[in-house]
């Protein structure tokens, strides 16, 4: 690629220690696979491996993002005459934090539309809305009773009403400042460009910041570094994005979903002919001699579509021979029209299967379907509406286009991974240009994270990076650096479990806490942390890392409940974060049960612990060694009390982060 | 900046001739013009695409809309004469291995 970050010493330096990191982690980690694993204790030894060697692919991973890292500096200078509708994205927010965002957006300086696409359909706010002359809108009657795919959804919908080049996409709760448009547009005089994502910076925080509502590392080094490898994830709000790369992928998913989707429903069409044979009595030969006719035509499809005939053509093809079956049957006899009517309500159903694209449709959905007991005419409609229901029109789907995707509860990630396949190219643009609101409250914030961190599982899930065609490799690897940090919760539980273990009941999960071992382990930490302070220059970063293992209960259920919904249909509990805050009825220790036993196991193992030490059953060495470590779990989990005691913002924001030009110079 | 010419055909086939550069602007123009037809009754749908000269992601993703309103109505939407600069589209978005383009406007409906 022809835009390499150029060589500043910062990167220098970053590049360094990335391979210092990388060469003294493999070092220890193969060793301790190799040479240091207590095998007789393998129920503990063998987890700690394992997290450890989860922890050094999530530093490798980490040194790959920043190996690229791309400061842009100051932007081009936005082209005149280009046509932007700005969307600001509603659902339940109070009117009048809406309004103000949109006031604000009114006030962008680049010539553009403000639309407010309300999809809560409230009469209130339209009223406000139009009384300033802003347009709001909201969903179109083509999705009553159809899936409404949340924001996706919204976004979708107003996409097919509006007509500007490029759009600013905006959440209800952030106020953009007037220059939004002049600081980002110029990127896009690089025709590949498809998107520029700006940081999410949060007004109601303190310095503190006890719920970790700003994201410092992301919103810099970490997108940066994905930039740099053309792989700046667009997150959902304060993006700007090019229509013609949205509307591209909507066509092209579009063309690939179709083409699935028809597939299956004529394997099952198959299906259901075959038992709706198996039910037919003696003397319903005009209706055996309707199904062999449509079988006939069902395998003639199969055949076609395999040589490469246009799907269109094949489909319609079929449409129309199995409509003039069904009407010389309904001729023929008119009694036995009494089909199911059941298939109907089967079908619609189908529509409304939480795996909402074509190629989607469940095979186990598809499987219902066909062993349902179907009368040998009711087969006959039931071919007819399967084939419907994944044709061209899309049945069950407001709009046959759906430019963002709606695999994922967070929409952003998958549209950008998909964008990247495509070819197209996004920037990083590290300046604060839009102010929001974070959640105030533990439980906002813990649904919010959850959701976050669903979405992103769902996408691994459905749409594996490491398997997308049309990615770079490093691409690939970017996407996938996100998903394997949410595994985090998992190795967490291993971090917490091994002292414990070893202060209660003396078990050692390595071999010995030897020279060996810390001469390996000790400068693998330090160059780790090196990296970080290096990366993070200035940013702070603790809070961040805090939250990463403290929070081990949400990401382990963020991937209980995404595989749940992905591969087993069950609901994902699906909440909108409020933007509100809300009734305060004192901590709520009840949410953070399992970070509350941790601590109290973790504090309960350094009194055995000491106990073990004073009666001379412990080695010293060894056990301060595990004091040490459970002292720094404490460290870490001591931000849960904080959060859990926090009672909402009062008093003055911390002060913006100089970040405009960081680094530049 | 683009113009349409609607006509229906001896057979009752409704024929629409974009002229000029299909884009977002554009679009929702032609997804009204589709839709109006298929109101109307006329069903079987052919937009020749001889004259245009240029068509984006959103011009495309009106005629399937109008594809799925003709088929909703029990006929059919078909393209037909492509530009270059219009295959060189339908390619890139793979949807020519769904949607033929056919060579002319009059066997539009009968290959």
């Amino acid at each position: 690629m022809s835009d390499r970050p150029p060589l500043t010493r910062r990167l220098i330096a970053v590049r360094v220690i990335v391979v210092l990191t990388a060469v003294l982690g493999l070092n220890y980690i193969v060793w301790r696979w190799l040479f240091s694993v207590h095998w007789s204790a393998w129920w503990i030894a063998v987890p700690l491996v394992i997290a450890e060697t989860y922890s050094l692919i999530d530093s490798l991973l980490f040194g790959l993002t920043m190996w690229r890292l791309r400061v842009r500096g100051e932007p081009p200078a936005a082209p005149e005459g280009l046509t932007v509708d700005v969307f600001i994205t509603t659902y339940n927010e109070p009117i009048d934090l809406v309004m103000r965002t949109a006031l604000a957006a009114r006030e962008i300086r680049y010539p553009h539309r403000t639309w407010i696409l309300d999809d809560g359909n409230r009469p209130e706010m339209r009223a406000a809305a139009e009384a300033e002359g802003i347009g709001v809108i909201t969903r179109s009657a083509d999705w009553v009773g159809m899936p409404r795919h949340a924001k996706a959804g919204n976004l979708n919908n107003a996409l097919l009403s509006t007509d500007g080049e490029f759009i600013l996409i905006l959440d209800a709760d952030q106020i953009p400042v007037p220059e939004i448009l002049d600081r980002t547009l110029g990127y896009f005089t690089d025709e590949r460009m498809a998107l520029v994502q700006t940081p999410q910076y949060f007004t109601n925080v303190p310095e503190s910041d006890p719920l970790g509502s700003q994201a410092p590392l992301f919103y810099g080094p970490i997108q940066q570094g994905k930039d740099g490898w053309n792989a700046a994830f667009f997150c959902g709000s304060n993006a700007i994005i090019r229509r013609e790369a949205l509307m591209q992928l909507g066509i092209a998913r579009y063309a690939k979903e179709v083409e699935v989707g028809v597939r299956k429903a004529l394997r099952t069409a198959r299906t259901v002919l075959e038992e709706a044979r198996e039910n037919l009595e003696p003397g319903q030969d005009r209706i055996a001699e309707a199904l062999d006719a449509i079988e006939h035509d069902v395998k003639r499809a199969q055949r076609e579509l395999a040589r490469g005939v246009a799907l269109f053509d094949v489909t319609y093809r079929f449409q129309r021979r199995v409509d003039s079956v069904h009407r010389e049957l309904v001729e023929a006899d008119l009694d036995a029209v009494a089909a199911d009517l059941a298939i109907i309500a089967e079908l619609e159903a189908l529509a409304e299967d939480p795996i909402d694209t074509l190629a989607g449709i469940s095979t186990e959905a598809l499987d219902r379907i066909a062993h349902r007991q179907w009368s040998p005419l009711g087969a006959v409609d039931a071919v007819r509406a399967l084939i419907d229901a994944v044709d061209v029109g899309r049945a069950g789907e407001a709009q046959p286009i759906m430019p963002l995707a709606t695999i994922s509860v967070t929409e952003d990630m998958a549209t950008c991974m998909r964008m990247h396949t495509l070819g197209w190219r996004s920037a990083y643009h590290d300046e604060v240009l839009a102010h929001g609101l974070a959640p105030e409250d533990l439980q906002t914030m813990l649904t919010q994270r959850l959701r976050w961190a669903q979405g992103t599982v769902q996408v691994m899930f459905r749409e594996n990076p490491l398997t997308q065609r049309g990615l770079t490799i490093t691409q690939r690897l970017m996407y996938f650096a996100t998903m394997w940090s949410y595994l985090s919760g998992f190795a967490a539980l291993v971090y917490l479990a091994a002292p414990i273990t070893y202060l209660t009941i003396g078990v050692l999960p390595v071999q010995a806490f030897s020279v060996d071992f810390f001469v390996r382990l000790i400068p693998f930490l330090i160059v780790n942390q090196l990296l970080f302070f290096v990366v993070a220059d200035g940013r702070p970063t603790w809070r961040g890392q805090q939250y990463s293992l403290a929070l081990f209960p949400t990401w382990i259920k963020s991937f209980t409940s995404a595989f749940g919904n992905v591969f087993l249909g069950r609901d994902l509990d699906f909440a909108v974060t409020p933007k509100v805050k809300r009734e305060d009825t004192g901590p709520r220790w009840d949410l953070i049960k399992p970070q509350l036993w941790a601590i109290g196991l973790l504090v309960a193992a350094i009194v055995i612990g000491l106990v073990r030490i004073a009666v001379g059953q412990a080695n010293l060495f060894g056990s301060l060694f595990n004091m040490l470590w459970v002292a720094f779990d404490l460290l870490i989990f001591s931000v849960i009390i904080r959060a859990a005691r926090y009672r909402g913002f009062e008093g003055d924001p911390a002060p913006e982060p100089a970040v405009a030009m960081r680094g530049a110079s | 900046m683009i113009e349409f010419d609607v006509s229906t055909d001896a057979q009752g086939i409704g024929i629409v001739v974009p002229r000029g550069r299909l884009t977002m602007v554009s679009a929702p123009e032609l997804r009204q013009i589709l839709s109006d037809l298929v109101a109307q009754g006329t069903v079987r749908i052919v937009v020749d695409l001889a004259e245009t000269t240029f068509m984006d992601s959103s011009g495309l993703g009106a005629l399937i809309a109008g594809l799925k309103s003709a088929r909703q109505g029990g006929g059919d939407l078909r393209i037909a004469r492509p530009t270059e600069a219009v295959t060189a589209v339908l390619k890139l978005t793979n949807l020519d291995k769904v949607l033929r383009p056919r060579e002319s406007v009059e066997s539009a409906f009968y290959v």
